[in-house]
């Protein structure tokens, strides 16, 4: 039985931490944040560190990107990605997520074309454009199954080529049973990241990373890639306005729940006063809604 | 098996990266280990650079290194607590017409600066923290990693791991720093349109401006304030001893949202976004506590080593003088064949001496102690400059003679004729 050929999609990301939004414009000003490579993709990357962990095969890290986004393909081969590649040319600039994921199906079908790919990961979503809309796009494109939000990989049989994933919705979880090639798309928490080996880091230092133009990504139509090819068009940005309300601390004793309740409740009225009309009648039907639940 | 380095620098400072750089270039294996995510991510300066010890080192900086303004203002202000009394240079002119002073953003010079080092073929890791130093008898071996696997070996390592260097505590080879050593310093960065600044400092282009001050602000304690311009935004900052903040119990940010407050600098500040916090230690311990600098294999650069002028605020000019000089100290004795011994490495040592690093650092030796003893200089002075200038520049019908007379007699007020031929003795006893 041979190993899965696994693609993970990083993207490099500026630190949401140390953002800073334009005071006139309302935009992003990237100039001088420090860049991380994208947090739910690190999720997707350890799914894939523990699928070769269990079944061994191959990891090729992909990222579209300036040529500083080599950072985060070395960061993904320290922590174990056998192979990294950049897909970088100045056409790409301005892509909207259609273009994105254009560009990126193109460059996974060009790595088809060495060796099938059997699946591939991606975060969630990005923490600077939080559309979510790439993952899904790729797989669209290459014709693979989707599986998105993903929170666990029970089975991955490479003979049948079946694979079995937990899907977490807003109403439960899904168990979902599918076929290779499939892209996932995985949900954040459910998995720990790891901490490379000083062996590794060394590795991935010295390691080449291939960086592929448009050309070499094996994309023909510029027309797709882009500005061009992005009909998304940010109509208004803006920051959204303080609210007004202010949060107010009620101090409590351990010892007497209740009181803290009352203290709180007759906050609530102090602010909401057209609450307290109703305030009698909502305990007796709070009280009705036990008993039937009993 | 294991790798073997002909080096490992600790830390991705400005020393550490000269050092690499410098090792690199003379053909050596070199490692470079960082702890922050990036060179720069935990580094904090007011920040000014000045070119000397970079142009040795890559002499087109000016085109390629991520650089905010050229000071081509520098004032000194003495303030009380509602005036100050200051000094302005202004020129436009620089030396040979390279500007020799810039006010840099650290989290981006040392990106850029590293990346050199990279490009000449330095391995750096960053996110790596050394733990100790390996040893074979007195011999230092290589370094341990937090790292899995994590030991590595070197014929030398070059501690540029920063003011706190633990590791060079934790080695023995620096005693735990004192609180009258270090300064503590706070500084914010805020946020302005560049034109707003350039209107409010009259610049324009990359023209910067640089103020220092010093007075009634630090309540007291030794130290500085200060106030730089970078391309979009200020750096406001302001820096005493740690014994001092200790024993005033004054928490840093309320000096600093003191010092904002100040008339002289609520105008230049206002309207602006904060962006940045950030608090540091600086080696204020000047030549007396500059500790050994090299032993059997291994040497000691920048902060860690105290390399800090803190009459000039210079610091990361010596790291970046540190750096080289011992990378070409240990170059040159493996050039001659020679073991690099403690012995062989004084050579470090004997070169700094001779340079404009410990000249100007034994040049200050005795200021901090002079400062220490004579807290008026940093209160009742100020105080009385500042009252002096107003009783002279005020037109009241008081005649000039009689304004002299008052202005002499709230100085005698205060110091005595004894105190006053003294205290002119000692400030130009430590400065001179």
């Amino acid at each position: 039985m041979k190993g899965p050929n696994i693609v993970v999609c990083v993207k490099q990301v500026p630190d949401s931490a140390q953002i800073r939004v334009h005071p006139v414009t309302g935009t992003i000003m990237r100039q001088g944040v420090p860049a991380v490579l994208n947090p739910y993709d690190l999720f997707a990357l350890e799914e894939a560190l523990q699928v070769k962990d269990r079944l061994g095969g191959r990891i090729v890290a992909l990222c579209m990107g300036p040529p500083q986004a080599e950072a985060v393909l070395r960061k993904a081969l320290s922590l174990g990605a056998d192979e990294a590649v950049l897909v970088s040319d100045r056409a790409f600039a301005g892509s909207d997520t259609l273009a994105t994921s254009f560009a990126l199906a193109s460059a996974i079908g060009r790595l088809s074309q060495e060796r099938a790919v059997d699946l591939v990961f991606t975060g969630k979503q990005t923490i600077d454009g939080d559309t979510g809309q790439v993952g899904p796009g790729v797989a669209k494109r290459l014709g693979m199954q989707l599986l998105s939000y993903v929170c666990r990989i029970p089975v991955l049989d490479m003979n049948s080529g079946r694979i079995v994933v937990h899907r977490w919705t807003e109403k439960g979880v899904q168990v979902l049973s599918s076929r290779l090639p499939c892209l996932i798309t995985v949900l954040e928490g459910r998995n720990e990241g790891r901490f490379a080996s000083l062996p590794e880091m060394i590795r991935a230092a010295r390691q080449p990373i291939r960086v592929w133009d448009r050309k070499a990504a094996g994309i023909e139509d510029v027309s797709k890639i882009g500005l061009k090819g992005s009909p998304t068009v940010v109509g208004k940005v803006f920051a959204p306005s303080r609210r007004s309300e202010r949060a107010e601390c009620i101090e409590w004793d351990l010892e007497e729940p209740e009181k803290a309740a009352t203290a709180l409740w007759e906050k609530v009225l102090s602010r909401q006063p057209e609450l307290a009309a109703n305030s009698s009648g909502g305990g007796s039907e709070r009280k009705g809604e036990e008993g039937d639940s009993e | 098996m294991k790798e073997r380095f002909d080096a490992i620098v600790v830390g991705a400072g400005p020393a550490g990266t000269a050092a690499a750089l410098t090792l690199a270039r003379g053909g050596w294996k070199v490692l470079q280990i960082e702890r922050g995510e990036y060179p720069g991510s935990k580094n904090v300066q007011g920040a000014i650079l000045y070119a000397d010890s970079l142009q040795k080192l890559i002499p087109t900086f000016r085109e390629e290194a991520p650089l905010e303004r050229h000071l081509v203002e520098q004032r000194l202000w003495i303030l009380d607590d509602r005036s100050y009394l200051g000094s302005t240079f202004r020129s436009p002119d620089s030396k040979d017409g390279q500007p020799d002073r810039y006010t840099i953003l650290r989290a981006q010079f040392d990106k850029w600066f590293a990346k050199k080092a990279q490009e000449e073929g330095v391995l750096l890791l960053c996110e790596t923290t050394v733990l100790d130093l390996l040893r074979e008898g007195r011999r230092v071996v290589g370094v341990r990693t937090d790292r899995e696997d994590g030991d590595v070996y070197a014929d030398v390592v070059i501690l540029a791991d920063g003011v706190n260097s633990l590791l060079a505590r934790k080695a023995g080879i620096r005693p735990e720093l004192g609180a009258g050593e270090v300064a503590l310093g706070v500084k914010e960065v805020l946020f302005y349109p560049q034109d707003t600044l350039e209107e409010r400092f009259g610049i324009q282009g990359d023209e910067g401006v640089a103020i220092e001050m010093v007075g009634k602000i630090t309540r007291g304690m030794v130290g500085t304030a200060f106030l730089y311009t970078n391309k979009e935004s200020l750096a406001v900052g302001i820096g005493c001893l740690l014994s001092d903040f200790r024993r005033e119990k004054i928490p840093p940010y309320v000096l600093l949202e003191h010092l904002k407050e100040h008339p002289a600098l609520r105008a230049l500040l206002r309207d602006g976004e904060m962006k940045e916090y950030t608090a540091h230690l600086i080696p204020e311990g000047g030549y007396k506590a500059i500790p050994k600098l090299a032993g059997d294999g291994w040497l000691i650069v920048g902060d860690a080593g105290m390399f800090v002028n803190s009459v000039h605020r210079e610091g990361s000019n010596l790291a970046m003088e540190t750096g080289r000089v011992a990378a070409e100290t240990v170059i040159e004795l493996r050039q001659a064949r020679e073991p690099l011994t403690e012995r062989n490495l004084r050579r470090y040592r004997q070169r700094l001496e001779s340079s404009f690093v410990m000249k100007d650092l034994r040049k200050y030796q005795h200021v901090h102690e002079v400062l220490d003893q004579n807290r008026h200089f940093l209160t009742t002075y100020p105080e009385l400059v500042n009252r002096a200038a107003e009783t002279l520049l005020r037109v009241d019908g008081v005649d000039k003679r009689s304004k002299q007379k008052e202005v002499t007699q709230s100085f005698r007020k205060h110091r005595s004729y004894g105190g006053l031929v003294s205290d002119a003795v000692k400030l130009w006893r430590a400065f001179r």
